[in-house]
C-alpha cells in the first residue's frame, strides 16, 4: 500500500497545472524529423536515415519562460532581406490600427500595415522606412516578421513628385465615377499624403 | 450571415489585396529620386512570351513585355 503512496502524492499535485497548453505558445521546432528517423531505424537499421528538409531549416527559436530582452525582427522584401535576425529594443510599425510598437514580449499579433514609416530602434539609432504596405506578424518567442512590398529610406522619396501625385489623384477622386477608379483615386490620395507627412513629419 | 465586418474601401469596390499593394508599391516607385527610380523601374519590369494553343499544337509565341517598343 505504502508502495503506490509516491504516486498518489504525486498525482494530488498536477491539477494545479494547465491540461492543455494555450494554442499560442508555441514549441521549438526539432532540428530533425524523430518520428521518421524512428521509423526508418526499425525498416532499415543498417543506413543513415537521409536528411529530411526539416534538418536543413534553421529551427524555430522556443518560447522563452522570461520576456527576453531584445526583440529580433526579420524585415524581408521581395527582392531583398532588409533586416534579417536583427536583435532590436523596439519597432515602431504602420498598423491600420494605428502606428503599434512593438518590444519585446509583444502579444503574439497579425498585424496588416497601411502606407506609413517603419522606424527600428536599436539604442539610441532610429533607423526609419517608408513602407508601401504588408504585413508585420509578431510571435510568443519575440521574433517579429514584416513583410513589405516596397519599403525606401525616407531620404530617397522626392518631394516634387509626391507633391505632384497628391494634387493629380485629388483631382482624379473628384472626377471618378466608376467604384473602381475611385478605389484607385482614394488608395493614390493615401499613399501620396503618407508620403507627403513622411517626408515633413 | 450578413457581412458586418468592415471591409475595406478597395474590397468593397472589387479589388483584391495583392491588387491594392501592388498599385501603392507602384505609386511609391514613381515617387522616388531619380537613380533609385529607374533600378526599381528596371528591377520590376517583366518579360514573357505567351503562346496559345489550338487542337493540341501551340502556335507562334508572342512577346510580351511591359516596355512598348519591345
Amino acid at each position: 500500500m505504502f508502495r503506490q503512496a509516491s504516486r498518489l502524492l504525486a498525482r494530488t499535485t498536477t491539477p494545479w497545472r494547465r491540461s492543455r497548453a494555450f494554442s499560442s505558445d508555441v514549441p521549438a521546432t526539432p532540428a530533425q524529423d524523430s518520428s521518421f528517423i524512428e521509423s526508418w531505424s526499425k525498416v532499415i537499421p543498417n543506413l543513415d536515415p537521409p536528411k529530411t528538409p526539416s534538418s536543413f531549416m534553421t529551427p524555430r527559436p522556443a518560447t522563452p519562460s522570461a520576456i527576453p530582452s531584445k526583440l529580433t525582427v526579420n524585415f524581408v522584401l521581395p527582392y531583398a532581406s532588409e533586416l534579417s535576425a536583427k536583435e532590436v529594443d523596439m519597432v515602431i510599425v504602420p498598423a491600420t490600427t494605428g502606428q503599434m510598437g512593438v518590444l519585446p514580449g509583444h502579444v503574439p499579433t497579425i498585424a496588416e500595415l497601411k502606407p506609413g514609416i517603419l522606424s527600428v530602434h536599436e539604442g539610441n539609432d532610429v533607423t526609419k522606412y517608408f513602407l508601401s504596405s504588408g504585413f508585420a506578424l509578431i510571435h510568443a518567442n519575440s521574433v517579429a516578421d514584416i513583410i513589405a512590398v516596397e519599403a525606401v529610406p525616407v531620404d530617397r522619396l522626392d518631394p516634387a513628385l509626391v507633391q505632384k501625385g497628391l494634387a493629380d489623384f485629388t483631382q482624379k477622386l473628384g472626377s471618378a465615377t466608376t467604384d473602381l477608379e475611385k478605389a484607385e483615386a482614394q488608395i493614390g490620395v493615401d499613399v501620396h499624403s503618407a508620403m507627403n507627412s513622411a517626408i515633413t513629419g | 450571415m450578413a457581412s458586418n465586418a468592415a471591409v475595406p474601401f478597395w474590397r468593397a469596390a472589387g479589388m483584391t489585396y495583392i491588387t491594392y499593394s501592388n498599385i501603392c508599391a507602384n505609386l511609391v516607385r514613381n515617387c522616388l529620386k531619380e537613380p533609385y527610380k529607374t533600378e526599381a523601374l528596371s528591377r520590376e519590369k517583366v518579360h514573357f512570351s505567351i503562346s496559345k494553343w489550338t487542337d493540341g499544337k501551340p502556335e507562334k509565341p508572342t512577346i510580351r513585355s511591359d516596355s512598348p517598343e519591345e
